[in-house]
């Protein structure tokens, strides 16, 4: 199945499919951040700290 | 894999020229309100006495928002029926058609359990169910119970938008204390008079959808004087706000100067008829509710202002 645009419903929705997208992307960037920020965060060393103790 | 294939050119799609855009999802939001809602939070979470790193604050901040961002769906799904009647309503999404009522519903739900949660992993569960509160607040205690079944509505229901700032303060510290309380009283209190003044000059809205506002209930002359008793007692908390940890000679400033105006505006909203109103369609209430925005934003800008240069040696009272 190719990936062209067959249906003017691709069209019209554009703009709505667009906003989704970089919803979804700017989503994965926050995470990816938050997940960054938490690993080299200090509360993530004193959990690593209580693990061995 | 034939069997498997889409041919989208064999769907017959009815176009819709009122068809829904991204804007229009968006405007389930309440953008606006959500605005409110980050400025506020975010005074809460840098006026907190514990550092946030920056990157963590920013999600906060953003999750609140979508919180109060779903609650707002939640609220035009459930008040879709009186939104179709009031003027200043009707063209929301859904009154306008571009929106289905059970769209609002599937986004109001999905985007608060994805805030409630993503708050309480970005900084600490208490402000996670804190938000989930908040958002119950909302839809449950002031959109479907208190809204249409008492005249007290605003006021109760008010709590709801008061919540944020103490929302931002857990997030940054995980605990409570008197200050993020001082700053919910302070949206508490100005949200009667914020809402009542409205209602003075937007009648015929409240009364056609059938809510029980205070102006229609109670009448137009007790509104007045729930104005003043209301604005009263929140410039008694105001200026008092500015001798607290929160607090400092800047807001003191703002709060006298703000609280003179907002009393002066009560005081004159308490004493006109609704001849005088009709006479100058409504400018003493239009004016008091422009001030009434510009009141909330001072108020918080300064402790704000407070908070930003106590690292400086200037700000608070030390």
């Amino acid at each position: 199945m190719s990936l062209r645009k067959s249906h003017e419903l691709h069209q019209r929705r554009f703009s709505r499919n667009l906003g989704v997208g970089l919803t979804l992307a700017a989503f994965i960037v926050i995470i990816f951040g938050l997940t960054i920020v938490k690993v080299t965060g200090t509360d993530f060393n004193m959990a690593i700290q209580e693990g061995q103790n | 894999m034939s069997d498997a294939s889409f041919d989208a050119s064999t769907v017959t799609a009815q176009p819709r020229a009122d068809e829904a855009s991204f804007g229009d999802y968006f405007a389930l939001l309440k953008p606006r309100v959500m605005s409110l809602v980050v400025f506020t939070a975010l005074v809460g979470l840098i006026a907190a006495p514990v550092p946030v790193h920056p990157f963590v604050g920013f999600c906060a901040i953003l999750f609140i928002a979508i919180g109060g961002g779903a609650s707002g769906a939640l609220n035009m799904w459930w008040d879709a029926d009186i939104d179709r009647v009031m003027k200043r309503t009707k063209g929301r999404p859904i009154p306008s058609g571009k929106v289905e009522a059970g769209e609002a519903l599937a986004l109001g739900l999905a985007l608060s359990g994805l805030s409630v949660i993503m708050l309480g992993l970005a900084t600490n569960w208490f402000a996670g169910a804190f938000l989930a509160f908040t958002i119950f607040f909302y839809v449950v205690v002031y959109t479907m119970w208190l809204k249409r079944s008492t005249p007290q509505n605003i006021v109760i229901g008010g709590a709801a938008g008061a919540f944020p700032p103490v929302i931002g303060w857990v997030a940054a510290t995980g605990s409570m204390t008197l200050e993020p309380w001082l700053m919910f009283a302070l949206t508490f209190m100005w949200t009667p008079p914020h809402f009542w003044a409205l209602a003075l000059f937007m009648r015929s809205d409240y009364d056609d959808a059938g809510v029980p506002m205070l102006t229609v209930t109670h009448g137009r002359r007790t509104t007045r004087w729930h104005i003043l008793v209301y604005t009263a007692l929140l410039a008694l908390l105001a200026v008092g706000t500015a001798f607290s940890d929160i607090g400092g000679p800047i807001y003191l400033v703002v709060a006298l100067v703000l609280n003179a105006l907002f009393l002066r505006g009560a005081w004159v909203i308490s004493r006109r008829t609704e001849d005088d109103a009709e006479m100058d369609n409504f400018k003493v209430e239009r004016s008091f509710f422009k001030l009434s925005l510009l009141y909330l934003f001072l108020h918080f800008g300064a402790i704000l202002a407070e908070a930003l240069l106590k690292p400086y040696g200037l700000g608070g009272w030390s």
